[in-house]
Order: C-alpha cells, then structure tokens, then sequence
C-alpha cells in the first residue's frame, strides 16, 4: 500500500516535469509545479512514515513493466528505504513550500520548474530501486536532473565550471558504481538485489566491492578527497535547490552506501570500519576547516554539507568495526547515531540553505562582508538561521546535538574492540569529531555574527526585506523539528529501530517508555541525556537572568556617553569582519591544509600610500590528487589533437600498425 | 579425393599469396590492373573448388560474382579511367619494392604463426586458408600504405576484399545473401572510387594523393 503510493508520488512528479516544460512561459506554473510537488512530498512523506511507525518489520514490492525488456524495474520498500523516504520527502515537502515563495522571483523559471518534480522522483525511486539495473538508471537519472538544475543559472561567472566539474564526478562516481554491481552480481549476472544477497563475494572480492562503494556513493555524498564538486554545486543552484542537493541528496548517496555494504555485500571485515572512519574523520575535520575560511554563505554551508557526511561515516564505520566483531548492540548504537544524524542534518541544512536563501533574495549577496545587521530588517529569518546554526552546532538542546553525542557513545564503547588498530583509530577519529563540532560552531558564530548582527556593511543590507510568508513557513516547520527532535530524541531512536534490527538484527532498547523522556543509549550506570529537562533548565535559566537583569539592573539610572561597542569610528568598514573572525584559525590550520601565505606591506615612513594585506590559498586536496589528473588528460589531448591533421596514409598505417601489433601479441602469447 | 581436394585448394590459396606479392611488386599500371585481374580469377576458382567440394551450389554463384564483377569488369572500369585521364603510368612507392616485398613475407610469416596454433581445433583445409586469406588481407593494407597512387590503392583495398572471401569461403556455411550484398558494396566502392578520381584529377591535375594531403594542411 505504502509503496503503491509513494510511486503514484513518482508518477504525478513526472507528470509534472512535462506538463511543466509545456506550461514553461505561464506564471501560473510555478504555482502549480510547487503545489502538486508539496501535495506529492506530503503523501509519500505519509505513507513511508506510517510504514516505519505502523509495520516496520515488514517489506512490500512491486514490479514494473518498464526499462530492460523482460527484465522490468524492481522496487521494494523495507525499513530502510522508508526511513530515507521520510528523509527524501520531508525535504521535498519543505523546500517545495519554501519554493511557493521563492520562485516567484526566479528570473529563468523553465530552466528550474521542469527539472525540480523530475529531480524529486529520481531521488525517491533511488531508495525503491531493487535491481541494480533501477538503481543505476535512477541514480543517473538523479545527478542528471540535479546537473541541470545546478546548470539553471548558467550565465553567472563560475556555474559553467561549477556544473562541468559536477558532471564529470557524478559520471566518475556512477562508473564506479556500475562496477560495484557489476562485482556483485558475479558471473551470473544475477542483477535483482535477491539475488545478490543470496550469494556472498570472496574476500579479495568484497574489499574491491567496499573500495568502489566508496567511490561511487563517497563521490555523490562529498566524502574527502571526492568532494570537490560539492562546494561548487550546490551554491550554484537557486536555494530552495541546493536545500535539497546538501540536505537530501548527499542523504540518497548514504543510502546507497549503507545498501551496498551493509544489506548487499554480506559480512563485514573489521578493517572496513577502520577505512571508513578514516575517511569519515578527515573529511569532518577537513569539510569544517574548509567551511571556516569561506565568506560565501552558501559555500559555507555546502562545506559543512561534508564535514557533517563526514560525521555520518565515522557512525557507519564504527558501525561496520563493532558488526565485525558480532558486538552487535553496540554496532546497533553507531548505525543509529549515524542513521539519526542523517535524519538531523537534513533537517537541518535544509534550514539554514533556506535561510541564506532568504538573506540572498532580500540582498542579492551571498558574500558575508558585504552583509551584517540583517537581524533588525529580517528578525523571524535570522532567528530561524540561528536555531538552525545552534542545531548543526550540536548545541543542545537541539537535534544536532543528540545524534553527536551517540556517535561519541558508541566511541567510547570503543577499548571493547580487540584489534589495536581500531583501538587506536577510533579515539582519533572521535578527537577528530569533537574538533569538528568545536570548530563547526566557531564557523556559525562567524556566520551568524556576520550576516546577522552588527551594522550592514552595504546598502543592500541596509534595505532588505523580510522574506515572504510562505519561505518563513518552510523555516519554522524546520525550526520546530529540530527542537522536537533535540527534546523528545527517544521517540526518533525508536522509530529507527527496524532498520538497524534488517541490517544488523539488533536494537537499542526501547527509548520511548523511560521516564522522563530520557534516553539511556547504553546503561543508566554509564550514561544518559534527557533534552526536555535541558531545554527546561536552558529555558528557565535564559528567563531567570532575563528577569533579574530587568528587575534589579535597569532600574538603576546612570547619565555616561552611549557605550560605542568598542569602535569609536562609525563607519561599518571597521567592524569585526568575517575575515578577521577566522584568521587565528587559519594561522593554526591553514599553513598545511590550505598552505595559506599571509604577506603585510607597510609603506615607509612618509610615504602615503595604504599599508596592503594579501593572502593566499591554496586547495592541497586540488593540487596533489586534481591538478596531476587534469594535467595528464590536457598532455594527451595536446599530442592526440595532433592526430587529427593527419594524412589518409598516415591514419592507414596507424590501423595497420596497431593490426601487425596486436597480432604479433596474440602470436607470442600463445 | 580427400587428399587431392585438400592439395588444389591449397594451390589456389597459396597462388592467390603469391599473386598478391606479385601485386605489391608492380609499379606500373597497366599491369597492375592485369595482375588484379588474375588476382580476382584466382579467387573465383578457389570459390569454385570450394562450391564442388563443399557440395555447396550457392558458392558458385560467389564464384560467378567474382569472376564477372572483379576479373572483367572493374580492371575494364579501371584502364578506361586511367585512359580518359591520361593518368601517368607509373606509381610512386613509399620505401623500396625490395624492403616492401621483405616487409610482406615478414606478414606471411606473422599470419600463419598467429593462425595455426589458435585453429588448432578447426579442420585442416579451413586452418590453412585462414593463414594465407589474412596473409592477403595484410598484404591489401602494406600496399594501400606504401603507394601514393590513389588507383593502386583502389587495387590493394579489392585485394583485401578478396582475402575475405577467401576466408569466408573456408569456413563452410556463409549464406548468399552476405556474398552478393559483400559483391554490391564493392560495386558501389568502384563508383565511389572512379567519382572521387574525376574530382581528384579535375581539382588538382595529378592522380598523386600526396597533392591532396598538401590541399588539407597536413605534414609535407
């Protein structure tokens, strides 16, 4: 039932992509393409979270006369895939809300309206994909339509590079994903997920299975050193778009990810973990580090889009170390931080893309120094936007918090592992994830500080308007479940209880039933978190100081000059800056990571011109891995371009020659 | 007669090798349409022997097509060509004949050490046409390569055709319909061909290829 309607959803959807490339010039389309995007997102957000909540255990399917002839398209809808229907159609139920209001300012909508239903299908038949054949199709099917949206504005300066760069890692990542299924199905080709589960790989195998996995799903989710595109992508596209891109996304290459390695490939070994949460651990340090030095809001924010995947995989390859030594509750305790975490960022992102979103609709900037004191102009966004920073932060009490400190529970089970490898892996990588939650907040104090407070750097700013009531609707529901989520965890630790007990056959105990609301992940004697008692004492306390302050300090009169927040000169020029909020972290980190090079003049003395400040970085990850490839294919297309002035006789003997050589090979071979 | 059967189709394999070096030898054209026309009458009898001892009647008509189409009537095609054009008679080689023809039984030699040990399950008669039919193909591309004349490499592309029959033929089985539409394409190449020497020869006053590898801005 569920699954049927989910794929009505799909069809409507694609419906809606054609009659919107019909209805492209009206401007009663974008009304519509919206509307019948939030009515679809809703009802397949429905029926999946029934599924989850209602009949967990249990999975439906359904066959498809469509695709490769006699073969058709499979679906199935187990517990996982309607936990990321819920991820996928949540966000698709906001950001079409969000839509309702921003696009009506988009200034090419046939380039966004048919794309965007047609873009949602994609990600929702990936997670219903049960042969590899669908699932690949799908997939490409999504990273299509994505590219074409991130394409929308092609004309602004760096979009064609963004979405060119995009392409060609969405192929890379697809390629390696043919592969990945290509491996699994082994020699029979037996291409139904049924099948592939029945059978289990060689060891040797499954290592190469695990490497492409994480290539092919790393690419698309952005893990280090693969996430070039992202930073680039997502901004590019209009925001309530790039909502999607960071928020949901990168959550359907998760999906991918934990269906190949944990449902399809059968058991893991314990080195897997250790793979994976290297590679977790650098890119969450590394995604924040990046996130750090941007002054774009956007790009910012796709940044934090990978140190937060980064934070998802430290999970799963706990997850993955804890299943290999059949310590299975606690490898249940990973998956679900790491699941959890899925849920919270999408959650999330999409909030604060929504909300830079608005801030670049009122201001047409997305550059933070040219932004600041938006919180008098825009104050419902900026108290949106800061919910939502306080959220990514992992500030409880909200959600963003609660999935972190999961993760480090299932940390700290860690000297319970018997490899020393792990035992030395993962108290790093859990030093890695509270540098990135330390830093992720210095980078929204920066962010919000900005944008937000102080003085507005521009006229821009100074004029903006608070944005539309629909977009503000988008924003709070997400503001409201982040709370939720944050206060009342127990009940979303619950709900993802069937897909650990499918992936791992195990389970947290039951959350909702404690008292008081509280969560015991573990046992009472180790640890425990109640979010509604914080949220009460953050509450009371933020009240209680309120109130002492206005009922004791205020009364008392004072004549002095007004404090001039410590810059005697007016001009908004010389405020605290972005900029200078994160040079002291860059002078710790960025002589490595970004071989930043800071370089002060100052005129002699008498002369008149103005002291200059230069700095430079670099991209260490672009110059050691990128820019070797990039320069290797320019070489060969250089000599090869050579090739196409060639005469008739030369390209004759160019065949004959490579025919004489291939025979003289097959000839000393045998 | 299995003996004797297996001896003369591997006499008109083995003459069919030779007449392609016979080919490559040849700088002149009048002769060079002459030795392909022998070229082609050596298939055809190889064809015909192999319709008798395949008992296979359709490989006549083969036969027939070859004979007609690439004995009679292209090398006539071909001489009333050179005629009308007043094309010069003689053709210049890339290299020498004498390194050319060493380079072309170091392809004999290459054909047959690649084809009997992968054939060695296939039949005796089919193992050795084989060799010798890519012993011809190779030969066809060494002089399409090492001739600068745009008509003897028309005859060193036919002369590769010839190979394929030759080797189609060896394996027993190929339907009609593959001959006669292989024979049409040939037909429409000659066409293709003699149009595209007109213009050659209205365009840039020579039948050298050489002019128009200099018209495109290729390496001199």
């Amino acid at each position: 039932m569920a699954l049927t309607i989910v794929l009505s959803c799909v069809a409507v959807l694609l419906g809606t992509s054609a009659l919107a490339v019909a209805g492209a010039r009206s401007s009663l389309t974008s009304f519509f393409v919206y509307g019948v995007a939030l009515a679809a997102g809703a009802c397949a957000l429905g029926a999946a979270g029934a599924m989850l909540v209602i009949a967990p255990g249990s999975a439906q399917t359904a066959q498809l006369p469509i695709g490769l002839p006699w073969l058709g398209a499979h679906f199935r809808l187990d517990a996982l895939a309607a936990l990321f229907l819920v991820v996928i159609n949540l966000g698709s139920f906001t950001s079409s809300l969000y839509g309702l209001g921003y696009g009506r300012h988009e200034s090419s909508p046939g380039r966004v309206l048919p794309f965007f239903p047609a873009f949602l299908a994609g990600m929702n038949l990936v997670v219903l994909a049960d042969d590899a054949f669908t699932f690949l199709l799908t997939w490409e099917f999504m990273s299509l339509t994505s590219w074409a949206l991130v394409m929308a504005h092609h004309r602004e300066r760096d979009n064609a590079r963004a979405g060119y760069i995009y392409l060609i890692m969405a192929s890379f990542g697809t390629l390696a994903l043919l592969l990945t299924f290509g491996l699994l199905a082994g020699p029979n080709g037996g291409y139904a997920f049924d099948a592939i589960r029945a059978t289990t790989p060689s060891a040797g195998l499954s290592a190469a299975v695990l490497t492409l996995a994480l290539i092919g799903a790393g690419s698309k989710a952005g893990l280090v050193p693969l996430h070039v595109w992202l930073p680039l992508a997502h901004p590019a596209a209009p925001s309530h778009v790039s909502a999607l891109m960071s928020g949901v996304m990168t959550k359907v290459a998760v999906y991918g990810f934990v269906r190949i390695v944990f449902d399809l490939l059968g058991p893991p070994q314990w080195w897997w973990g250790a793979v994976v949460l290297t590679l977790g651990g650098i890119s969450a340090v590394l995604g924040v580090l990046y996130a750090l030095m941007q002054h774009d809001l956007k790009r910012l924010l796709a940044y934090h889009t990978v140190e937060n995947i980064g934070i998802i995989f430290i999970g799963l390859g706990l997850a993955l170390a804890f299943r290999a030594n059949d310590m299975r509750a606690a490898a249940a305790l990973a998956l679900t931080a790491a699941l959890f975490h899925v849920f919270n960022h999408s959650v999330f992102k999409s909030l604060l893309f929504f909300g830079a979103g608005a801030v670049l609709g009122a201001t047409g900037e997305r550059d933070m120094e040219h932004l600041g004191g938006l919180i008098h102009r825009m104050p419902l966004t900026a108290i949106a936007f800061l919910a939502g920073s306080t959220a990514i932060s992992a500030l409880p009490p909200f959600n963003g918090f609660v999935s972190e400190w999961l993760t480090f529970q299932a940390i700290l089970l860690s000297p319970q592992l018997p490899q020393w490898l792990l035992k030395f892996i993962v108290p790093a990588a859990g030093a890695m994830l509270a540098l990135s939650a330390a830093l992720a907040a210095g980078c929204f104090v920066k962010a919000f500080g900005a944008t937000f407070l102080g003085r507005p750097r521009r006229s821009v700013a100074q004029n903006a308007q608070e944005t539309d009531a629909w977009s503000l609707a988008a924003m709070f529901i997400l503001v409201l479940l982040c709370l939720v989520a944050g206060i009342l965890p127990g009940y979303f630790i619950d709900a993802l209880a069937p897909v650990t007990q499918l992936l791992l056959d195990a389970r947290l105990a039951p959350q909702a039933q404690l008292r008081w609301l509280t969560i015991v992940p573990i046992a009472a004697s180790r640890s425990s978190y109640n979010g509604l008692l914080l949220f009460v004492l953050v509450a009371a306390a933020g009240w209680l100081g309120a109130y002492v302050i206005h009922r004791w300090a205020s009364h008392a009169l004072r004549r002095a000059a007004a404090w001039d927040c410590g810059f005697p000169d007016a001009r908004p020029v010389t405020q605290y800056t972005a900029g200078s909020f994160a040079q002291p972290i860059r002078r710790v980190f960025g002589g490595f990571a970004f071989r930043a090079h800071e370089q002060v003049y100052i005129p002699p003395p008498g002369q008149i011109q103005p002291a200059q400040f230069h700095l430079s970085m670099r991209d260490l990850v672009w110059d050691v891995l990128y820019a070797p490839i990039e320069g290797v294919v320019n070489f060969a297309a250089d000599r090869l371009n050579q090739v196409q002035s060639w005469t008739i006789r030369a390209y004759l003997t160019m065949v004959f020659g490579s025919v004489v050589l291939l025979l003289m090979v097959l000839a000393v071979w045998h | 007669m299995d003996r004797l059967a297996l001896d003369v189709a591997h006499l008109f394999a083995g003459g069919l090798v030779l007449v392609s070096f016979m080919l490559l030898y040849q700088d002149r054209m009048f002769g060079l349409l002459n030795i392909f026309a022998l070229h082609a009458l050596v298939v055809s009898l190889s064809v015909a022997w192999q319709a008798h001892i395949q008992s296979a009647p359709h490989l006549y008509i083969t036969a027939g097509i070859a004979l007609v189409v690439k004995a009679i009537i292209i090398p006539v095609a071909l001489r009333r060509i050179i005629v009308r054009l007043g094309i010069h008679r003689t053709i210049d080689t890339v290299g020498g004949i004498g390194q050319t023809m060493l380079a072309g039984i170091g392809l004999v030699a290459l054909s047959i050490m690649v084809m009997l040990p992968i054939t060695a399950e296939a039949g005796t008669l089919t193992r050795e046409d084989l060799a010798f039919s890519l012993s011809v193909i190779l030969l066809g591309l060494l002089m399409m390569i090492s001739r600068r004349n745009a008509v003897s490499q028309i005859i060193g592309f036919m002369s590769i055709e010839n190979g394929l029959i030759l080797a189609a033929t060896a394996a027993k089985g190929m339907p009609l319909v593959v001959e006669i539409s292989v024979a049409f394409s040939i037909v429409i190449a000659l066409i293709v061909i003699g149009i595209f020497l007109f213009r050659i020869r209205e365009n840039f006053d020579t039948m050298d290829v050489h002019a128009l590898e200099r018209f495109r801005g290729g390496q001199p």
